[in-house]
């Protein structure tokens, strides 16, 4: 990507701040000794907690001093939950080989580990399609995908892979159907959730229809020793139970300049990733140069996930 | 006396009124009461561990609850069927029963609410999406729409019974000029209701199978079958027990509307039965699922057809009037139209909708026990409701309760 040492993350200017404001939240809250009392009025902050788009900066900041007070305590470790905004110029495209993809499902589990997925009941936020090789002749029918093959290695015979997760649609069904506005695109094209605004109807899951949607029908579990400490707030942060969550280009990477664990995991390079708006960038010379598609084009949901015969 | 205390002492007759009553009565009521504890215990265990404890999965996300809703949406609508010719066209005998297809909907629109509650993973953010108080995705979220237009359904609707009852134990005549216009407009509303709630499925691209201009015309037509077919159950139960009047006439009219409203529903069944087989495009895997199953033992099927074949005899039964004017008879028909429209609007329509999912996969859905039970729970309050609701209009309209000029006597009840 462009101008990758220019950006200075919203975060670090926030940071030294807010550590200072935890040293005094925590030594307020050890003077209060904890009781009944401050147990009630830690939940009230939080059921009377704004809209994420409507806080301002100290909300925000007030916000994660909060949730990374929770999760250090639930975990036992220190945690970082940012706030990192979008970065002027960018919009974030993502580019799939179906010719390269091998269906090793190691993207599904580095995808598990860095953005703090239950692991039981178990979620997956990407899921990996093995498809018959003479099918490929029709084009790809969703409908005729496997998502539990299950095979001592891949590629099997015969066979061909569509992994599959959120698509960023430019027009998401998912944020029109919302009643709540909890789910928005952001103007990096990130589909994101305020995790603390959802009320979990799940009409978002109906309206999708790429599957990229799961719920928390639990309670969300992950060991202490595998959780990932460096979270954002409208990402791969511990999330409650009853809230829906997806996948989110792993907005608490892309936004400082790294790839999505996806990317970085894959063995074969089947998965690329650039700003669409720098014509420079390899998202774009993919889009110029291969024979890209989008899933369900039908639909005019207009994907920023493209897939491409490499 | 000023209107309120006349108005407060109006609430506590009837309150004395609702703990008074048959042996039957206080049986009947023990029962719901039971049913509705059970229930709130089943919800007490999916507020501790989830919604994990009902079988709704990423993949049918929405099940049992919503199933429920979008059939009762439909009786809280078909109490329009009863306003329409009562006051539009001016039929004598069914507008007796006008008051209590009122009450039958009010009831429906508290368990409609009731089963989206149970069905959000945090009911306790529902203020999220309330105007004012929360962020409402308005006009985008049909979701948002739905709740505008039942909130106003059920504000206007319990507006008029409580004036038409009030008015009944004041022993005036209510004024037309006054409470006329407000019926009126519960019969726009009362569609809008039906039609937003349809609305809801037919917007979804997602799910071709609901993602079609015929539902929501389907839904009214369902709907106009199974709320005249439970209010003829209703009222002949009614009428056995307390000695109100509603006369066999009243019951033959709307046997005799059911016939017209079970042939469009029929006839709009076909319809969208001719589109998915007949084209036969990727989608009618849905209607697959629906009619024939998709994998060997599993599946609706069963209750796909159960549903059309009732439906059918329902029909004839309504459409002959030899068989519609033998009460007994008529009433076989709104059993099996009822059930077959429960079955057929309530996981008939929804688990089709969802299976496959989107990117393939079958999931067998059956509702949990628990799921079971807290459904069973809010169809008893709705029936508590109803119960307490008739037990005040009846002891008016007999002239057992009634306003006295002095207080403390209300006669017998």
């Amino acid at each position: 990507m462009k101008n990758r040492d220019d950006r200075v993350p919203l975060d670090a200017r926030g940071a030294s701040r807010r550590r200072f404001l935890r040293g005094a939240a925590a030594a307020g809250a050890s003077a209060l000794a904890a009781g009944p009392a401050s147990a009630l009025s830690f939940d009230l902050e939080a059921f009377f907690q704004k809209h994420f788009r409507e806080m301002s900066q100290e909300d925000i900041e007030a916000l994660q001093t909060r949730l990374e007070r929770k999760y250090e305590s639930r975990y036992g470790k220190p945690f970082n939950v940012a706030s990192t905004g979008p970065i002027d110029g960018v919009v974030y495209g993502y580019g799939l080989d179906i010719g390269r993809c091998i269906g090793c499902r190691r993207c599904v589990y580095a995808c598990v580990e860095e953005n703090n997925q239950s692991r039981d009941p178990e979620i997956h936020w990407i899921r990996v399609l093995e498809f018959e090789r003479e099918h490929a002749l029709r084009g790809i029918d969703l409908e005729e995908g496997n998502p539990y093959y299950d095979h001592e290695k891949v590629p099997a015979e015969g066979k061909f892979y569509v992994p599959i997760a959120c698509q960023m649609c430019e027009d998401s069904p998912c944020t029109d159907v919302c009643p709540t506005g909890a789910t928005w695109e952001e103007p990096d094209g990130i589909v994101v959730i305020d995790y603390d605004w959802c009320i979990g109807c799940r009409y978002c899951i109906a309206s999708c229809p790429y599957g990229a949607r799961h719920f928390n029908w639990g309670e969300p579990q992950i060991p202490a020793d595998e959780v990932n400490p460096d979270t954002h707030v409208l990402g791969n942060r511990p999330r409650p139970r009853g809230v829906v969550e997806k996948c989110t280009f792993c907005i608490q990477r892309v936004r400082n300049g790294r790839y999505p664990a996806c990317v970085e995991a894959c063995p074969v390079g089947a998965r690329k990733f650039g700003n669409l708006l720098d014509p420079n960038s390899e998202i774009r010379y993919l889009l110029a140069n291969k024979r890209t598609f989008v899933l369900k084009a039908e639909l005019r949901t207009q994907p920023k996930f493209f897939y491409f015969y490499g | 006396m000023s209107p309120l205390v006349q108005f407060w002492r109006f609430v506590k007759g009837s309150l004395a009124v609702v703990t008074q009553g048959s042996r039957g009565y206080f049986a009947w009521v023990v029962l719901l009461l039971a049913v509705i504890a059970v229930g709130v215990w089943a919800y007490a265990n999916q507020i501790q561990y989830g919604l994990i404890t009902t079988n709704m999965r990423d993949q049918l996300s929405w099940g049992f609850y919503i199933g429920n809703f979008a059939f009762l949406v439909g009786i809280a609508a078909a109490a329009v069927v009863v306003v329409i010719p009562a006051y539009v066209y001016r039929w004598g005998p069914i507008r007796e029963v006008v008051l209590l297809g009122e009450l039958v909907a009010v009831a429906a629109i508290i368990m409609c609410i009731l089963f989206v509650t149970v069905d959000v993973g945090r009911p306790e953010r529902i203020w999220h999406m309330m105007p004012l108080l929360g962020a409402p995705n308005f006009p985008h979220s049909l979701l948002v729409w739905d709740i505008l237009v039942l909130t106003s359904y059920f504000v206007i609707n319990y507006f008029i019974v409580t004036y038409l009852v009030y008015m009944a134990y004041r022993g005036r005549k209510y004024n037309a000029a006054f409470i006329l216009p407000i019926i009126f407009l519960s019969i726009p509303l009362a569609i809008s209701i039906h039609t937003v709630t349809a609305f809801l499925f037919m917007g979804l691209k997602a799910r071709p199978f609901w993602n079609s201009a015929l539902l929501a015309p389907r839904f009214l037509a369902s709907a106009f079958c199974s709320g005249p077919a439970l209010l003829v159950i209703v009222f002949q139960i009614l009428r056995r027990v307390r000695p109100i009047e509603i006369s066999d006439a009243a019951l033959r009219k709307l046997g005799e509307l059911l016939a017209y409203t079970m042939a469009a529903n029929l006839f709009f069944l076909g319809c969208e039965v001719f589109r998915e087989f007949y084209s036969a495009s990727a989608h009618v895997i849905h209607a697959e699922f629906q009619w024939w199953g998709l994998e060997e033992g599993h599946g609706i099927a069963g209750y796909t057809w159960f549903a059309l074949v009732s439906q059918v005899i329902a029909f004839v039964i309504f459409v002959v009037p030899e068989l519609r004017n033998r009460l007994p008879i008529l009433s076989v028909g709104c059993v099996l139209a009822f059930a077959g429209v429960y079955i057929e609007k309530g996981l008939g329509l929804l688990l089709p909708g969802m299976t496959p999912d989107v990117i393939g996969e079958v999931y067998h859905y059956n509702p949990s026990l628990n799921e079971i039970l807290i459904g069973a729970g809010v169809w008893g309050v709705g029936a508590l409701l109803f119960t307490l609701m008739a037990k005040v209009s009846s002891a008016i309209s007999t002239g057992e309760f009634r306003y006295q000029p002095i207080e403390g006597s209300y006669g017998r009840w």
